[in-house]
């Protein structure tokens, strides 16, 4: 059984319908990459697990569980279980480095004190930024706030981390060392659903690619498949022009 | 001339003194209860006009009718509405407390779309951030919102506070003994008309002028970012 089976997920904007049945699974541990145009829905589907768009069709299964959205009692149980980083990092700018990481550790899930902040100095620790401890993120670079970003949603333990195209809002030089943070959760064996437009990195470390246009999965597999031989007419015109660049 | 400067010493006496001083301190204690009170209920209405879902239409519209029906009304007119209300009620109530419901149930819609203002100017990425990680929406609000409202929402607070000090000389009217209305009895007294409202409207000054500091200080202090406000300069050798 794999450990998350979104299948026949739909979801709306108003009228305009943006997911028009969305289906894919991921094992535990593995690394599974939306890729596809812009407006193509990639960023929809994870805001849609999280439930920050609402699902008006569909099953989403996480851990053997059913996740049915249709309460808000329900979008909270899901929410429990996964966690996302943004495109624009959303450090609450309130607060510092520190209190970003353990806001919700320790005030709604309710964990123990002493075990929250070890386990934030550990993850900061993780992203190397052991240093920026008591920082505001208006102290921070882009690349900073984001890697911090992504420590915030490790203490929160998901057993699902979703990343919604987390170096697109980076200056070039800053990529690197968001990604290299990423590969370092990868090869602690974290599952996790991203959405980029690194084209290298998803081959580097996806272990499924799922290519997607105006809604709808068009071509899923592994990156060889999709990369170097791409079935679907659509899936060739978008991969031969972005790996042109 | 002649008339004010004969009777400036005995203007100026002991007494006198003391009256315009019980007055002035009832003004700006109505003025800063009314004020303080009615920015609390505004944050109240503010989160209940926020409230998500059909069920709770009703809820915003009374919510909205209140700040656009009392943003309409003269002031004049709300403290009468008050007095009668209230005298029908409870017919003790003092005019003190009349007075600062009032100035309350003004102020709740005054600075209610200030606050609005404030919150809405949090960008709603912030919101979304904590909505992920289960904080509810009055977490979210007290947490996270509320803390970057500040600086947007503390300047023109205060300015209304400021504005209404003067505001509150209608309350003359109903008969509460505040600045305005110790005024108006001095110079049924015999005072000079210029020299007792020179010395009221000196009043006045003095006591928003320190308030509207405290504003320009708050403001200042607001918009410097976080990571600068806590740390001081450090001193060179």
């Amino acid at each position: 059984m794999p450990h998350l089976a979104v299948s026949d997920v739909r979801a709306k904007y108003g009228s305009l319908e943006v997911l028009k049945g969305i289906s894919f699974s991921i094992e535990k541990g593995e690394i599974v990459a939306l890729v596809g145009p812009s407006g193509s829905g990639k960023s929809t589907v994870l805001r849609a697990l999280m439930g920050l768009t609402p699902i008006t069709g569909g099953d989403v299964d996480l851990a053997g569980e059913r996740l049915n959205y249709s309460s808000s009692r329900e979008v909270r149980a899901a929410r429990d279980r996964m966690a996302i980083v943004f495109q624009q990092y959303n450090l609450f700018q309130n607060m510092t480095v520190m209190q970003n990481l353990t806001l919700a550790p320790l005030k709604i899930k309710r964990w123990d004190r002493a075990e929250v902040e070890a386990e934030a100095r550990r993850l900061l620790g993780l992203v190397g930024l052991s240093d920026k401890i008591d920082a505001y993120s208006d102290q921070l670079s882009g690349g900073q706030q984001q890697r911090v970003a992504l420590a915030r949603a490790l203490a929160l333990k998901p057993q699902i981390l979703l990343l919604d195209e987390v170096t697109s809002a980076l200056d070039p030089e800053l990529v690197g060392e968001v990604l290299d943070a990423i590969r370092k959760l990868a090869a602690e064996g974290m599952t996790m659903v991203i959405v980029s437009h690194e084209m290298g990195f998803v081959r580097e470390v996806a272990d499924k690619v799922v290519f997607m246009d105006a809604g709808q999965i068009i071509e899923a597999g592994t990156p060889a498949e999709l990369f170097d031989t791409p079935k679907t007419d659509r899936a060739q015109n978008f991969f031969s022009n972005i790996l042109r660049h | 001339m002649e008339r004010i400067l004969e009777q400036a010493p005995r203007f100026f006496s002991g007494p006198n003194l003391t009256l315009l001083f019980e007055s002035a301190m009832l003004t700006l204690g109505m003025t800063l209860a009314g004020c303080l009170i009615g920015f609390g209920f505004a944050f109240v209405l503010v989160f209940l006009r926020q409230t998500p879902g059909l069920w709770a239409l009703p809820l915003r519209l009374v919510c909205i009718t209140y700040v656009e029906v009392f943003r309409r009304i003269p002031f004049i007119v709300v403290i009468y509405l008050v007095l009668f209300f209230i005298q029908t009620v409870t017919p003790d109530a003092s005019l003190f407390t009349i007075a600062v419901i009032a100035i309350c149930l003004y102020a709740v819609a005054y600075t209610a779309d200030i606050i609005r203002g404030g919150l809405e100017s949090v960008p709603a990425t912030q919101v979304e951030a904590a909505q992920a990680m289960n904080l509810s929406r009055l977490q979210t609000n007290l947490r996270i919102v509320l803390p970057q409202a500040w600086p947007v929402i503390v300047p023109p607070a205060i300015a209304f506070a400021v504005s209404f000090i003067k505001d509150t000389a209608l309350v003359s009217q109903v008969g509460v003994f505040e600045l305005t209305f110790r005024g108006k009895e001095l110079n049924n007294q015999g005072y000079s008309g210029i020299l007792v409202f020179g010395t009221i409207a000196f009043c006045y000054f003095l006591l928003s002028f320190p308030l509207s500091l405290l504003g320009q200080h708050l403001e200042k202090r607001l918009a410097t970012p976080r990571g600068e406000r806590r740390t001081r300069k450090i001193r060179q050798p």
